[in-house]
């Protein structure tokens, strides 16, 4: 998965995957984090002996797919005999999930947490993550646990406790105490809140997380302190150094086309536009579908083929370009740095005769071997249009499409 | 003028025997930077292109060639460590080229430059260009051609764009500085544009920004109070629709901004003379001037 830390478009240097919360929580319980005892299962006949193994009377049945907004769709249950929970995992599993994430389409889930249920006294909010601003690591933390934390954050920004760790310190008994102390705790619920809060920040450091969120942590009426929902998202660019937590990757939560760009190392994003776009560089990706819709289109993607594209990448992109039946022209907008024009040319030229693309395609390129990209588009015998400059190059694209 | 890069610039590249850190040097030496060494560990002892040294470590190629800047082409496990190297061993301007180093190493690099006189631009960027004088990085020299306009820009190929547009227009720049894309970064919009206004070189600044972050905004209040030469501005995704969100504690960061809409606003406000089509980037500055 490829997301910056916007609210908008994924580009390419904001990349995180994704982890369920039942794997979320095996994280936390390696670095002694509570969390609540619980049992993963993928099927109804395991919900009876599972419910009977966390030993609650109430159990929480919890659907796992990488979206927010479970309960809200039904995805979270109360259960409270193993009969109970048993008929809540039958209806769970297999269902196709809608929640305000999600879209309309919803998620298919394969999998359920069965969970301890417990009393609950107080639920709180904690957050973690690396705050663009002070290029440090920020926790955030509330007393409005368990709501819309963009709410809280929105109409009551008093209510949100923010605390940014030094690195080479990291967090110290005295900042624990800080948020603890700022969060109202006090008697045994604060003293479990203070390695509560260590601990999740190694988790947070050591797993290289790029944001690790507890909403709510719940205080329970017996003062103990858990997690009882995590969302994880984990650094791809430290995935090399977590070879237990890349089988956590879950493959049927993504895009299969942007699965599929992954592979080829390529930048894919879906659009529901017409025109499709290949270019080299997110910003420049980015500008590229601006013109096109200045030029009145609409770009059906988002590729960005990055600085290093070879022929086999560049034929890739297309494949991936056209197999989204909505684009009816293609515009390429390239400029050459490390990224040469004669090999852009070629790898289009090949990419074209072996895919047989007939709908309109416009070539705009600059920079490295200009020149001899451009010989190499006019006597490959194809009707490429060529764009002069990014505005041309939409306004042809867009003309020819219409 | 210009600045961070010059003609007194004595480069090293660390990280110089790999494809890309050779082939990049090569380049730069080319344009007319004084490449006076390299450092690839366990390689110290070797001469590349036929008369660079290759060193052992940042310390004795300093030592050996007085080099006060480094290119780092070191793949992303260790080039966290290549920085700290150098940082360590008082070059004042640290280049990072590589692109996919860990947040978390990012993070504790950034906090220990802070107490050293080096300067880190990017990682992940194209580098730092003053045409005419000398190079740093991975950016096609030949589209550049010596002038004014400073560019400052967290995009590559974007600032390509607006540099070609500027040079096809007879329009020269003073210095170009990618500052990369990643969420931490060594030097920001408000460090270069600092240095643009003190550079009696630069005439007028071009600042070229992206959906994401709050970099640009506090760029434009910076500039409304510390800037007085012309700056045009620019910010990618404009037509970027609402996409999937990082999860509510980013929401929260961001602080509803980020928008190119609002960041757009904010510049406006701020005494920028923004660009709304990225066509219009080289004929725009052509008028401000």
């Amino acid at each position: 998965m490829i997301i910056i830390l916007s609210l908008f478009l994924p580009i390419n240097y904001e990349k995180f995957m994704k982890i369920h919360e039942y794997q979320a929580k095996e994280i936390l319980r390696k670095y002694n984090v509570p969390v609540p005892n619980g049992v993963l299962i993928s099927s109804k006949s395991e919900a009876a002996k599972a419910a009977k193994k966390v030993g609650t009377k109430v159990v929480v049945v919890k659907a796992q797919i990488h979206a927010g907004g479970r309960g809200k769709g039904g995805g979270v249950k109360l259960a409270k005999s193993p009969a109970e929970a048993e008929q809540h995992a039958g209806n769970i599993i297999g269902m196709t999930l809608v929640t305000p994430q999600t879209g309309a389409e919803g998620r298919l889930v394969k999998k359920v947490l069965i969970e301890e249920g417990m009393t609950i006294a107080k639920e709180l909010y904690m957050g973690i993550l690396v705050d663009r601003e002070t290029s440090q690591v920020l926790i955030m933390a509330s007393e409005a646990g368990g709501m819309e934390i963009e709410e809280v954050a929105a109409k009551t920004p008093e209510k949100i406790i923010k605390v940014t760790v030094d690195p080479i310190i990291g967090v110290q008994p005295y900042l624990a105490r800080k948020i603890a102390f700022a969060l109202n705790l006090e008697g045994a619920a604060l003293k479990a809140v203070i390695p509560f809060i260590i601990n999740l920040y190694d988790a947070f450091v050591k797993e290289d997380c790029s944001m690790l969120e507890i909403n709510p942590l719940v205080i329970t009426s017996d003062d103990r302190v858990l997690a009882l929902d995590a969302k994880v998202d984990i650094d791809d660019n430290a995935m090399y150094r977590h070879k237990d937590t890349q089988s956590y990757r879950d493959l049927d939560e993504e895009d299969p086309t942007e699965v599929e760009a992954s592979k080829f190392h390529l930048n894919y994003i879906k659009l529901d536009g017409n025109i499709g776009c290949m270019v080299n560089g997110a910003g420049l990706a980015m500008s590229t579908m601006d013109i096109i819709k200045l030029s009145g289109g609409e770009p059906a993607n988002f590729l960005d083929v990055g600085g290093g594209a070879d022929e086999e990448m560049i034929e890739n992109g297309f494949r991936i370009l056209i197999s989204d039946k909505a684009v009816k022209g293609i515009f390429i907008n390239i400029f050459g740095g490390i990224l040469r024009c004669d090999v852009l040319a070629r790898g289009v030229v090949a990419a074209t005769k072996k895919l047989h693309i007939k709908i309109p395609i416009v070539v705009r390129m600059e920079g490295t071997n200009m020149e001899e990209g451009h010989k190499i588009l006019k006597d490959s015998g194809l009707n490429f249009l060529i764009g002069n400059g990014m505005k041309d190059g939409a306004q042809k694209v867009v003309k020819a499409i219409k | 003028m210009s600045i961070l890069v010059d003609e007194k610039t004595r480069l090293i590249t660390q990280g110089i025997t790999g494809r890309e850190g050779m082939f990049h040097t090569e380049q730069s030496m080319k344009y007319g930077t004084k490449v006076v060494g390299g450092v690839t560990p366990g390689k110290g002892g070797q001469t590349v292109m036929g008369k660079v040294p290759v060193f052992n470590t940042v310390a004795d190629a300093v030592k050996k060639t007085k080099a006060n800047a480094t290119m780092v082409f070191v793949p992303p496990p260790f080039a966290a460590d290549a920085i700290l190297e150098a940082a360590d061993a008082g070059i004042e301007l640290i280049i990072c080229i590589t692109e996919g180093i860990p947040v978390s190493d990012m993070i504790n690099v950034y906090k220990y430059i802070q107490g050293t006189k080096s300067r880190l631009v990017g990682p992940n960027c194209p580098g730092v260009i003053s045409p005419g004088k000398a190079k740093i990085g991975i950016m096609p020299a030949h589209i550049h051609k010596k002038g004014s306009v400073g560019i400052i820009s967290r995009s590559g190929t974007l600032t390509y764009e607006c540099v070609g547009q500027l040079t096809a227009l007879g329009i020269g720049q003073s210095t170009c500085v990618g500052i990369g894309g990643d969420p931490i970064i060594g030097s920001r919009f408000i460090d270069i544009l600092e240095l643009f206004q003190k550079d009696r070189g630069t005439k007028t600044i071009c600042m070229i920004g992206e959906i994401g972050g709050t970099a640009e905004d506090e760029a434009a209040y910076y500039i409304k109070k510390h800037v007085t030469k012309p700056v045009v501005g620019f910010i990618a995704g404009q037509t970027a629709p609402p996409g999937r969100r990082m999860g509510h504690a980013g929401a929260i960061i961001s602080g509803g901004q980020g928008t190119a809409e609002e960041k757009m606003k904010v510049m406006k406000r701020c005494g920028i003379k923004v660009v709304k089509s990225p066509a219009d980037l080289g004929k725009t500055i052509q008028k401000v001037l």
